[in-house]
């Protein structure tokens, strides 16, 4: 297990340099971050070589990305154009994307594992039927349609809740927000979790088990859905680096300062460290989530084992 | 177990109450302040630094400068100066009232702005609003023109501080409207600390204005709060206001329908279709100091041969302005007919109608003039837009569209670039090869600001890279004038200059959109389309 894990994070330093080079790469394929930074005037020659001295915009590029790289291995992400550590930014963003999508997962963990559970044991009923047809609604509305129709509904018309997420965004805030991020991932989860269940219960394990007398809960719970959610893990685990960086969307609907909308503000104006610092931690979760899934796996099925 | 309970909601309600006392719970809102929407300021807020519009509110709540333009005429009126005088155009005295000062205590000085002028003017402080100063005298010695080239001083030759109240300016030719600049925010005051501790300045700017920072939160919320002791005439009417950044437009206008919010200065053009009906007479719709033009790519051989001008203003003649502000931007824009804007006032030097019959949309005159052109060069024209910000397509198709239907044949589209970092290094650059979008947006209330700066020979911002030296000579000849119905005058000359030659083709004026919710009243935007917060009142 422990030599597993380490190879694992060794593998991940070839990816995580590839993932960095190309980012960088793009990002500074997109224009000129000076020309950006003083709107539909041309800026002064000679204060806009200045700011370029100073961030290494005049240097070559694999001699920039050098110089970032070195930077990120002492902890320093460098400082955005409007005067702040992008490490600050991240301290202040991230905290509040990992609650929304903390709020997101629970949402399709609780209702898509039941859901999925539910109609999975009742295959071909009405209700098996029902939650058909909702989550093909579902994924066929787009999340900013769902955002701007549950947001008007819920926040103007019923007034329920805050249509905007007010700074600081605390939980209750987020409930909305994150339920709307978690409606497609939601509706993903509970077909999965249906299909799973649904070839499971035919397996011999779970005859075995209902002729044993065991009760019908613990065959459920202990033997049909643990073998069932490995491919739910393997789903999840993967959502949750996407479900961080797909936040874009549903934080600028709810007004959420998160890592969405620093991105979404540092790529409209051309702020490169910002977006390379955050997309670079962004590939960072992923990774690490993916290794954690693989692990979990163990941990739901004994005979898969790690050398 | 259970008086440790009892412990710890005794602590959460104290707690709850405390932060309930200090106005900052999330509940606990002041009743007496506006809040108002905001953006991300694009660089940090200081001064000579700021060139957006946002941090621009936070400079215009937080500080008054020499001269202030009156909200309504946007005539520049003295301020902190008591006056600006000058025997030659090229010498200035400049006397200060006394009794103002900073929030934390510090008296306002000749030395407050002084400092504050050689900070912004120096190279390596690299403020983006350095060439404002490039007037006086001995700016070249501090903010030297090549580029990685080193300053030979530290503050400009021309400043001088005479006694605490008075300093004098020497400017390097003459320059009879320089006072008229002396409300823009690069000439602001700065206090002591914002030199000996910037960073902390930065966290917490600390102004003269009639309101105090009282926190802020880079990215999330400032708020002001009115300053008792504010010595200035034009006290503010409520007890604060609180800047909140939306991440988008949209979320602001639904906040304000719900009423969480009482002001949006700009309103989403998706909304505009149902605004007056959501909000009856709380919506502004007033011109704005901004111009949008189409400008030529006059370093490109085709578009610059003489005779082509008759082409150029052929495609102007082809442009159905009313049809375009009417029905794609829905009245918030207004049919230019000249290169200024409407905002700028009469005193300023706007003049409607200045671009004549050029402007006005007549398709027969515009396939004659085009025809005698010798056609559109290379017999088509593509214009250039970024497409990542300000919904430009649409416009610009619906500009291609009357072009064709007037001239009668496919002649013109769009192309669209993605972001706007890419399209205004292509433009600085001089890489277009054919008509392009450009706007403008007035620093200060002046004729000048529009001309000079985007049609003077080699000018900062002249993109289209036109020349032409009986325009360049008359407008030194207006700037070295010393009356403003002179230099106007002047300046109208120039302009039928424009008119002829037509190297941008001017658009439409635009308009300030804001709303308010019925908490509030006298909510009015100044021509810079900023609010005028200090006037806005609570209703009981």
């Amino acid at each position: 297990m422990g030599r597993y894990v380490i190879r694992r994070l060794l593998q991940m330093v070839p990816v995580f340099i590839g993932a960095t080079f190309l980012i960088f790469v793009m990002v500074y394929a997109l224009g000129d971050p000076v020309a950006a930074l003083s709107g539909d005037r041309a800026p002064d020659p000679a204060t806009a070589a200045q700011i370029r001295r100073e961030l290494h915009l005049d240097e070559p590029l694999w001699q920039q990305y050098l110089q970032y790289m070195g930077q990120i291995f002492t902890g320093n992400f460098g400082t955005t154009f409007d005067g702040l550590q992008v490490l600050d930014k991240m301290g202040t963003a991230f905290p509040v994307t990992l609650r929304l999508t903390a709020v997101a997962v629970v949402a399709e963990i609780v209702v898509g594992v039941t859901l999925g559970v539910l109609s999975g044991l009742r295959r071909g009923r009405l209700l098996d039927t029902g939650v058909l047809v909702l989550t093909l609604v579902v994924v066929s509305v787009p999340t900013f349609v769902s955002g701007y129709v549950l947001q008007y509904l819920l926040g103007v018309k019923w007034g329920w809740v805050t249509p905007a997420v007010p700074i600081g965004a605390p939980l209750d805030a987020l409930l909305l927000p994150g339920c709307v991020l978690a409606l497609v991932s939601l509706a993903y989860v509970t077909r999965l979790t249906r299909t799973s269940i649904a070839e499971n219960a035919r397996a011999d394990y779970v005859r075995t088990a209902v002729a044993k007398g065991l009760p019908r809960r613990r065959i459920v719970v202990r033997h049909l859905l643990r073998n069932s959610l490995i491919p739910v893990v393997t789903f999840i685990g993967a959502d949750i680096g996407s479900l961080m960086g797909g936040a874009v969307v549903t934080e600028r609907i709810f007004n959420v300062h998160g890592v969405g909308y620093e991105l979404y503000q540092g790529i409209v104006r051309q702020n490169s460290p910002t977006v390379v610092g955050f997309v670079t931690v962004l590939v960072i979760v992923f990774l690490l989530a993916n290794l954690i899934v693989d692990l979990l796996y163990a941990v739901l099925d004994p005979r898969i084992r790690y050398a | 177990m259970r008086g440790a309970l009892r412990v710890g909601s005794a602590f959460f309600a104290a707690t709850a109450v405390a932060l309930a006392a200090a106005g900052c719970g999330g509940g606990g809102q002041d009743p007496s302040v506006v809040r108002a929407s905001w953006g991300d300021p694009q660089n940090p807020v200081e001064p000579a630094n700021t060139t957006d519009v946002q941090g621009g509110k936070v400079l215009d709540l937080a500080f008054r400068g020499l001269k202030r333009y009156n909200p309504r005429t946007a005539v520049a009126e003295n301020m902190v100066a008591e006056s600006v005088e000058s025997p030659d155009a090229r010498n200035f005295t400049v006397k200060l009232k006394p009794g103002w000062s900073f929030s934390n205590g510090e008296k306002v000085t000749a030395r407050s702005f002084v400092d504050a002028w050689n900070y912004g003017a120096l190279v390596s402080n690299r403020q983006l609003g350095a060439p404002f100063f490039s007037y006086v005298e001995g700016y070249e010695e501090v903010h030297p023109e090549g580029e990685g080239a080193k300053p030979t001083a530290r503050t400009m030759r021309g400043l001088r501080v005479k006694d605490e109240l008075t300093f004098t300016v020497r400017l390097n030719q003459k320059f009879g409207l320089w006072p008229e600049m002396l409300g823009y925010s690069a000439f602001l005051p700065l206090p002591r600390q914002f030199f000996t501790d910037h960073d902390a300045w930065l966290a917490k700017p600390v102004g003269n204005g009639p309101y105090a920072v009282q926190s802020y939160a880079k990215g999330g919320i400032m708020r002001l709060r009115t300053w008792k002791d504010y010595p200035g005439p034009d006290k503010a009417k409520n007890g604060g206001v609180d800047l909140q950044v939306y991440t988008d437009n949209d979320t602001a206008y639904t906040d304000l329908m719900a009423g969480n919010l009482d002001l949006v200065d700009d309103v989403p053009a998706s909304q505009l279709k149902h605004v007056q009906k959501d909000l009856r007479g709380r919506y502004i719709n007033q011109p704005a100091g901004i111009i949008q033009t189409l400008s030529f790519p006059m370093y490109d051989k085709a578009w610059a041969k003489p005779g082509v001008e008759k082409v150029r203003r052929g495609i102007s003649m082809a442009i159905n302005r009313a049809a375009i502000t009417r029905q794609i931007f829905r009245g918030t824009r207004t049919p230019a007919t000249d290169w200024t804007a409407m905002a700028l006032g009469e005193h300023g030097g706007y003049q409607a109608g200045l671009c004549g019959t050029a402007c006005t949309y007549d398709p027969a005159a515009a396939r004659k003039l085009v025809e005698e052109g010798g056609g559109i060069p290379g017999g088509s024209m593509k214009v250039t837009y970024n497409a990542d910000t300000g919904s430009h397509k649409l416009w610009v198709d619906a500009l291609c569209n009357s072009v064709n239907k007037a001239l009668g044949r496919h002649v013109c589209d769009g192309s669209p670039m993605g972001t706007f970092a890419d399209y205004r290094s292509k433009v600085s650059a001089k890489k277009m090869s054919g008509p392009f979008r450009a706007g403008w947006q007035m620093d200060y209330p002046l004729i000048q600001t529009f001309l000079q700066s985007q049609y003077f020979t080699g000018a900062s911002s002249n993109d289209s890279g036109w020349s032409n030296k009986e325009f360049d000579g008359l407008v030194s000849r207006a700037n070295a004038e010393r009356d403003v119905g002179r230099v106007n005058d002047t300046y109208h000359r120039a302009e039928r200059i424009l008119a002829r030659e037509m190297p941008a083709i001017p658009l439409w004026y635009q308009n300030g959109s804001g709303g308010y919710t019925d908490r509030v009243e006298h909510v009015a935007l100044n021509p810079f389309s900023v609010p005028v917060y200090d006037q806005i009142t609570i209703k009981d």
